[in-house]
């Protein structure tokens, strides 16, 4: 029996294109309401696992339900339920905003086309140049225009894949706001991304290299459970100093972020034995601080790599 | 694939509107399909000749003398004619004629040995099939040197007075479908053909592939759109497009090139359409293959050179070999010619087109189940 409170459920999921085995035992769960982040490097499994999510592909194994209808069974049904932004602009460049929209309202479907669309439109802002080329739009309204389009359909559910990809930041930062407004009224969002400012407006993430989940949760709890250890460092002769420091056994990371330095490691007693000589030998003023998510992500991607390169 | 959802007339209707807007804002593929025929009809007005031999011929003889025998010997042993019947009577040579089995039939009259001998001057019928003038041409003129020289043979002894006589005999020929064997009546209803293969299977080999190829295909497969929808959907403006070409390849045949229109229009229409489903079904198919434009262009023009060249358009179907001619059966548009040149040029009806309506019936739906299985409904 499905639960209600998921928007999306699924256990095990597989899919391989050829010998490539593209995502790996998938499982993941979305509560309804809520925005929850994706990430992972790029060729991680993330594009096709939203693409099994809204009945595009069909998963080689796993079971689970998107909306309480099943992945498998019921590809048709959760297509018309669901909202799906591709991760390239994917409207056709030779119509124009309007009939765009009302392409995509007749594929769902929709009875009022011409309400619909001039609703849309307006809400849009670009009720005047609803009759210009949508290959002529810049891309921050290509995106709007895009996200418009995928909410035509009222849907419960949006996939949106990398969104903001070459969005400028007001731009970006507008996006999320309506996200947050959509997710406020009971929308569920399933997004994925490579911005950290953008994982940190997520209710909820998870993180996925080589086609495996390699954590989930909330923020917090993704960095709390890498359980990484984190210096910061200022000072001057900042790369020399960067340079001595990864070559340590017991340094995972050295990161630099504008004047300063973030030294991590996973064994926290290790780091610190490792990093004393160097503190008491160099005039650097060395402080403990809390890992960030990005620290976290370098970490489970490096761990990640360690893992499958072998 | 789940195809037991309901075909969407709405949804389809979209699709053709979005179709034909597209269609509408390319410019250049809009003057391709106007410019295209014509071009083609000005360059292939002059024709290509070439020499076929073993051409089929029928013999009506109601005399069976050693001279009327050793007269079809004769006419065999030129090469270029290949008696494959015996028929019996006149209706019977008429309809192979009519059907297109044969491309001769020599008449023998009853008293023609009597009469020759009589030095009465006799006249032997030739039926020709001159629809393609090219395919008949050479045959034609050997005869006449020929008939003289093999009675001459059998002319010795007690016969020897005629054997100095010029003719013993008359060969008369009568050119059909085309009496004056004129080449555009057979290059521009073959034109017809040519330019509904490569226009109609390129236009819908685009068009598929050109969704993938821009990543709007992803988002047409994210909606509830059937393949079914999708694939008839995109067809119909090139339907239009198809019957538009024709029309103008039909009107230049007629007030350009004065070529006679013996049969229904109607039929011929129908045919047409019938012909365009088929390429249409092609063009899907190779779509759902291609990975990008290029790729289906290549493809195209793989099937469009054989169908060029095996399909009797450029050189007559009987001067093939016979592994050509049996591949050259295989394409649509060898029967779309024989059709044509049939309703056309010899007023066939119906009855008589329908050996060569069943091959392209039969092609188009093979073409069509590979693609519906190959449609790729999930991007992968």
């Amino acid at each position: 029996m499905p639960d209600e409170n998921y928007a999306i459920d699924v256990r095990g999921l597989n899919k391989h294109f050829g010998r490539h085995h593209v995502v790996r035992d998938l499982a993941l769960q979305v509560r309804r309401g809520e925005i929850f982040g994706f990430l992972g490097p790029n060729g991680s499994g993330k594009t096709t696992s939203i693409r099994m999510l809204c009945g595009l592909l069909v998963p080689d194994s796993g079971s689970g339900t998107c909306l309480g209808l099943d992945v498998i069974r019921q590809p048709q049904e959760i297509k018309r339920r669901v909202g799906y932004m591709t991760q390239r602009f994917s409207l056709w460049e030779d119509l124009t905003i309007q009939e765009n929209l009302e392409f995509i309202a007749r594929m769902y479907g929709m009875k009022n086309i011409k309400t619909a669309v001039a609703a849309s439109l307006s809400r849009l802002g670009l009720s005047d140049r609803r009759k210009q080329l949508a290959g002529q739009l810049s891309g921050g309204w290509k995106q709007r225009l895009a996200l418009a389009s995928c909410m035509l359909h009222e849907p419960e559910l949006l996939l949106l894949d990398e969104p903001t990809a070459g969005v400028d930041p007001k731009a970006r930062r507008d996006f999320w706001d309506q996200i947050h407004g959509l997710a406020a009224s009971g929308m569920s969002v399933l997004v994925s991304t490579h911005y950290m400012d953008e994982a940190e407006r997520c209710h909820k993430l998870a993180y996925i290299a080589w086609g495996k989940l390699l954590a989930t949760g909330t923020a917090a709890e993704v960095v709390a459970g890498c359980g990484l250890t984190a210096w910061e460092v200022s000072g001057s002769r900042l790369s020399e100093l960067a340079a001595q420091l990864r070559s340590l056994a017991g340094v995972d990371q050295v990161t630099a972020f504008g004047n300063v330095l973030h030294v991590v490691g996973r064994d926290g007693q290790k780091l610190f034995e490792a990093i004393t000589p160097v503190q008491e030998s160099t005039p650097h003023r060395w402080q403990p601080i809390e890992p960030s998510l990005e620290d976290a992500f370098i970490s489970l991607m490096a761990s990640a790599d360690q893992v499958f390169e072998t | 694939m789940n195809m037991g959802d309901r075909f969407s007339f709405s949804r389809w209707w979209g699709i053709v509107v979005k179709e034909f807007i597209q269609l509408k804002r390319d410019r250049l593929t809009f003057a391709m399909i106007v410019g295209f025929p014509i071009i083609q009809l000005v360059l292939f007005g002059f024709a290509i000749n070439s020499d076929p031999r073993h051409l089929p011929t029928a013999v009506l003889a109601a005399d069976n003398s050693p001279i009327a025998r050793s007269l079809v010997r004769a006419m065999e042993n030129s090469d270029y004619f290949r008696v494959v019947r015996q028929v019996e009577s006149e209706a019977e040579a008429d309809r192979l004629l009519t059907l297109g089995e044969v491309q001769f039939v020599l008449t023998i009259p009853e008293d023609f040995s009597r009469k020759l001998m009589r030095g009465e001057h006799p006249a032997l019928l030739l039926e020709a099939d001159a629809t393609d003038p090219s395919a008949t041409g050479n045959a034609l003129s050997t005869l006449s040197g020929l008939g003289a020289a093999s009675v001459a043979r059998e002319l010795g002894g007690s016969l020897a007075y005629l054997a100095g006589k010029p003719d013993p005999f008359e060969l008369r020929v009568h050119r059909r479908y085309n009496p004056e064997g004129i080449t555009q009546y057979n290059v521009v209803p073959g034109l017809m053909g040519v330019i509904l293969t490569m226009t109609m299977v390129l236009m819908t080999g685009l068009a598929m592939t050109r969704e993938r190829e821009r990543g709007t295909m992803e988002n047409l497969l994210a909606t509830p759109a059937r393949p079914m929808e999708v694939m008839t959907g995109k067809i119909v403006p090139y339907i239009l497009i198809g019957l538009i070409q024709v029309s103008l390849i039909l009107a230049a045949a007629r007030f350009l090139f004065a070529v006679p229109m013996q049969g229904s229009i109607l039929l011929l229409y129908a045919t047409v359409l019938l012909f365009i489903a088929a390429n249409l079904m092609l063009g899907m198919t190779f779509s759902t293959i291609a990975r990008n434009q290029l790729q289906a262009m290549q493809m195209t023009f793989f099937f469009f050179l054989p169908s060029m060249l095996l399909s009797g358009f450029m050189f007559p179907f009987r001067g093939m070999p016979d592994w050509a001619q049996a591949v050259g059966n295989l394409l649509p548009l060898t029967h779309f010619l024989r059709l044509v040149r049939g309703i056309l040029l010899k007023g066939n009806g119906l009855l008589e087109i329908l050996p060569h309506v069943w091959p392209i019936v039969l092609f188009a739906l093979v073409v069509m189940s590979v693609g519906l299985k190959l449609y790729r409904k999930t991007v992968d």
